[in-house]
């Protein structure tokens, strides 16, 4: 069972794949997402965020949100700054 | 050479010097429509998850919010006007800026102080020709939009808002833009963006799929305060996309009613050179069978 990945930003859907582990910094602190997690709504700080998807991608977000539903999980931000990461 | 020739050949290559231009203009709205399409389509999977957010906490909790909350008196209406930064594009502007009066003339009406927020060089030429007053005016952009320049409208429109009306601030914020149906239809249109109504539309999830019961971190109203102004700001991109998408289709269809006008004018002109041609030679001819004849008849 893996999660299902959507990176969206706001002038562009900047990466979609399946995952096996999330890893993201809310305005509370760090956060991890594993499969199976309770359906969440957490605000996102300014900072990376690590998709584990065949080796970790990192990517910076200005802050924004993460939502995480029936292993659905979709990161949106303003601006994401992806390098290397073309969808 | 008749002077006559002389002034049709000369209109003519005006007017094809003109045609070249204008069809340059109509080639390149073209190819500028198709990506402005596209950008309004990449922006719609954000919007969405936005959209979605929103109602998750709408539908969990009973969070008030300033930004939902109606006020009871509303004394002064905000309006954002969207319109082009140049012209060459037929009705465009002057539609919007048509329909944008419509509204300010009903808001008057009702008591309303109105106060505007102006979009596109347009826009500001109508307001500073007319002498009239207006809060603030954002150009240079209208073709080709930024979220940097649509966030910080939706900035400014909602710290107005949340401002308290004798410190200028404003009670409610109407948006007229142009809204982009096809390539062969744009409507201008006025939405009202503050207070806001979270409308689910065509993104309303299945009746299949409820919404789980999210847990919010750190808390619901926390939440909704950082993605309100987020939903304001993904609100205005849309519609200015929509408005860049609108105005280089307007200009793609009047650049080609201009092209087709000077091809036109240059058939016309064309005719008119060659009869002036056929009148001077036949004009020459008889004079030349005159002399001849008037010649013959003197020996």
């Amino acid at each position: 069972m893996a999660l299902q990945v959507e990176l969206v930003a706001a002038d562009r859907k900047v990466w979609e794949g399946e995952a096996s582990q999330v890893s993201a910094r809310s305005t509370e602190g760090d956060l991890g997402v594993l499969p199976g997690h309770q359906p969440m709504l957490c605000v996102l700080a300014e900072g990376e965020v690590r998709i584990e998807a065949g080796g970790w991608k990192t990517v910076t977000v200005d802050g924004g949100f993460m939502s995480v539903d029936h292993d659905r999980v979709t990161i949106v931000a303003e601006s994401v700054d992806a390098p290397g990461m073309g969808s | 050479m008749g002077a006559q020739i002389r002034e049709y050949r000369q209109r003519i290559r005006s007017v094809s010097a003109t045609k070249k231009i204008t069809r340059a203009m109509e080639l390149m709205a073209a190819s500028r429509v198709v990506r402005a399409q596209q950008a309004v389509r990449e922006s719609t999977p954000y919007a969405r998850a936005l959209t979605r957010a929103v109602s998750a906490v709408a539908t969990f909790s009973n969070e008030d919010h300033p930004l939902t909350t109606e006020k009871e008196n509303v004394r002064r209406a905000a309006v954002v006007i969207i319109t082009s930064d140049r012209g060459l594009a037929g009705a465009y502007s002057s539609s919007v800026l048509k329909e944008s009066e419509r509204l300010v003339a009903r808001l008057r009406e009702e008591g309303k102080e109105v106060v505007p927020y102006l979009l596109g060089r347009k826009a500001i030429g109508f307001y500073r020709f007319r002498r009239r007053e207006f809060a603030a005016e954002w150009s240079g952009d209208s073709e080709k939009p930024t979220f940097e320049r649509a966030r910080e409208v939706g900035e400014r429109l909602v710290a107005d808002f949340v401002q308290s009306t004798d410190d200028g601030g404003v009670d409610e914020v109407h948006v007229v833009f142009t809204r982009f149906v096809t390539m062969v239809t744009q409507e201008p249109e006025v939405i009202r963006l503050l207070p806001l109504e979270v409308v689910e539309g065509a993104e309303a999830p299945a009746a299949d799929e409820l919404l789980p019961l999210y847990d919010f971190e750190p808390g619901p109203s926390q939440v909704l305060d950082a993605l309100l102004p987020k939903y304001v700001n993904a609100r205005i991109f849309n519609c200015m996309l929509q408005a860049a998408a609108s105005e280089l289709a307007a200009r793609q269809r009047a650049m080609k009613s201009a092209t087709d006008n000077a091809e036109e004018l240059i058939k016309k002109y064309t005719r008119l050179a060659n009869q002036a041609r056929q009148a001077e030679i036949t004009q020459e001819i008889s004079e030349i069978v005159g002399g001849a004849s008037a010649l013959a008849e003197s020996k």
